[in-house]
């Protein structure tokens, strides 16, 4: 099914997170890295959720990511679509939809890449089979 | 130090209506409330402590004000549909610490018959709200992460269904009273993968309420004494996405609170008020509360397991949010209701549990799959 008509919302953005939208703007997904704990965190913080240091620093993700569950809402207002959790090669599980894609045919375990998909403001990251 | 027999049920009240374009919200809310009182045998003056949760028309603030209550203890912790037995373990704090002495909790809305005030958002929604979550879509994506980890199957969903059903065939105000079967389930058009239309449960305008008193008060009055003995309360989200794992809830931490709090296990209890949002949350939640092991939810409620003279657990009696209702999407509050209706014996003839002196009652609130919250209570009939 064709989901490049959809139309998203746009992020409204903050202090706290502006660095991520201008990164995605340039096709890059961001995420955060603690450098108390070492440990990497989505969607991104000031301020560790593990070890509550305010350590933390932007870092580039590969964009490869892996299925960990989905559900093919069959209706809706603006027709099926597909939501799901992926798994960064990098370590954190963030929400997401399928896009892109025969979506009978999604599967957990399967690799999937990030695509972002305009918004009337920054672009928003989604993923689609490799 | 514990609320363990501290605060005792004396009130309650479910709203007979399954939709109600004629009235408003605030007078469910109030109505609801007036039955509560009239089943403790108590008047409005006699209330001291009130607490609401986010189904309540602009908060405890307004409420309290509709109804003309003079308290000296508010609540108003907003956790979704399990809000109203996180406000029972509130409630019992309050009353042990003596800072209330009779405690109302109202819950009333009427999604069936107008839209749902927005859900709050928060720091995520710039990260999440454009994939659309929904509760269908959510649920879905526990269970079939459920279903590939443990194998569960959706026959085995559709057993909690055809169980609800089964109680709901004796109950006047369901509002789906057919017995139903697994292939009925199944066969029912597909909402969101892995879940039918049946493993879903209603949409009903509605609500209920109880009184919370403390012994002393609870004996001077008429109703049979049940009392709560152990209670527990928990979140759980994605934290930063580390280690997902949907497959379980905060029910793991709440269950094992509440057991420990009253000294008893589930396999004592003679009845479980679990909350239906879907099929599949019954299942989660009584591996997580520990009637069985984790993955083994499937097996524990084939085979009519929950039906009540039929199997093990008899569970939902009043047919649940599954089969009877679901006011305002949240199903804490009736959860309570069959529960202490069961301790009293009061429960219909064909679904009465045989000396039910001991009931549990579980929920989880929010978003089972993103963030959500968990609270189980412990009930005993004096």
């Amino acid at each position: 099914m064709d989901t490049t008509a959809k139309k998203y919302p746009a992020p409204e953005g903050n202090p706290e997170t502006k660095e991520y939208w201008e990164a995605a703007k340039n096709g890059k997904l961001l995420f955060k890295r603690c450098t108390a704990c070492n440990e990497p965190h989505y969607f991104p913080r000031s301020i560790c959720p593990f070890c509550f240091s305010d350590q933390t620093v932007w870092e580039e993700s590969s964009g490869e990511a892996e299925i960990y569950t989905f559900s093919l809402m069959r209706k809706s207002a603006s027709g099926p679509y597909a939501i799901g959790y992926v798994t960064l090669k990098e370590g954190p599980s963030l929400l997401t939809n399928f896009v892109d894609c025969d979506m009978a045919t999604l599967k957990i375990g399967q690799k999937v890449k990030v695509v972002f998909k305009p918004t009337d403001g920054a672009p928003l990251a989604f993923f689609t089979p490799v | 130090m514990s609320i363990k027999g501290k605060a005792y049920l004396a009130g309650i009240y479910e709203h007979p209506t399954r939709h109600a374009p004629d009235k408003s919200t605030a007078q469910l809310h109030a109505e609801c409330a007036r039955g509560a009182l009239a089943d403790a045998g108590l008047t409005k003056h006699d209330i001291d402590g009130y607490i609401c949760a986010g189904d309540a028309p602009g908060g405890v603030m307004a409420m309290a004000d509709y109804m003309g209550l003079k308290v000296r203890h508010l609540d108003s912790t907003e956790t979704g549909g399990c809000s109203y037995i996180i406000a029972l373990g509130h409630a019992a704090e309050a009353i042990n610490a003596g800072k209330a002495s009779i405690v109302l909790v109202t819950l009333a809305g009427k999604p069936r018959t107008g839209a749902m005030p927005p859900r709050a958002v928060g720091p995520e929604v710039d990260f999440e709200a454009a994939y659309q979550a929904t509760t269908h879509n959510i649920y879905g994506m526990c269970a079939l992460r459920h279903m590939h980890d443990y194998g569960t199957t959706s026959e085995q969903l559709a057993w909690v269904k055809v169980a609800a059903s089964h109680h709901a065939q004796y109950n006047p105000h369901a509002m789906l009273k057919d017995v139903v079967t697994v292939e009925d389930v199944i066969n029912s058009p597909m909402i969101s993968d892995p879940l039918h239309r049946l493993d879903c449960c209603v949409v009903s305008d509605g609500g209920g309420a109880i009184i919370v008193t403390s012994e002393e008060i609870a004996r001077s009055l008429k109703q049979p004494l049940v009392r709560m003995i152990g209670h527990g309360e928990a979140l759980k989200g994605p934290r930063g996405g580390k280690d997902l794992d949907l497959t379980y809830s905060a029910g793991v931490w709440s269950g094992p609170t509440a057991f420990a709090e009253a000294g008893v296990k589930p396999s004592d209890m003679k009845y479980a008020s679990i909350y239906d949002s879907f099929t599949i949350t019954v299942i989660m939640q009584l591996e997580d509360i520990g009637f069985c092991e984790k993955g083994q939810g499937g097996k524990f409620v084939a085979d009519g397991n929950l039906i009540s003279g039929v199997g093990k657990l008899p569970w939902n009696t009043d047919g649940g949010g599954l089969c009877n209702n679901h006011p305002v999407n949240r199903g804490g509050m009736t959860k309570i209701l069959e529960a202490v209706r069961q301790l009293r014996g009061e429960a219909h003839p064909k679904v009465q549990v045989p000396n039910c002196d001991l009931a549990v009652v579980h929920g989880t609130g929010g978003l089972l799959g993103v963030r959500h919250a968990a609270s189980t209570a412990i009930l005993e009939r004096v």
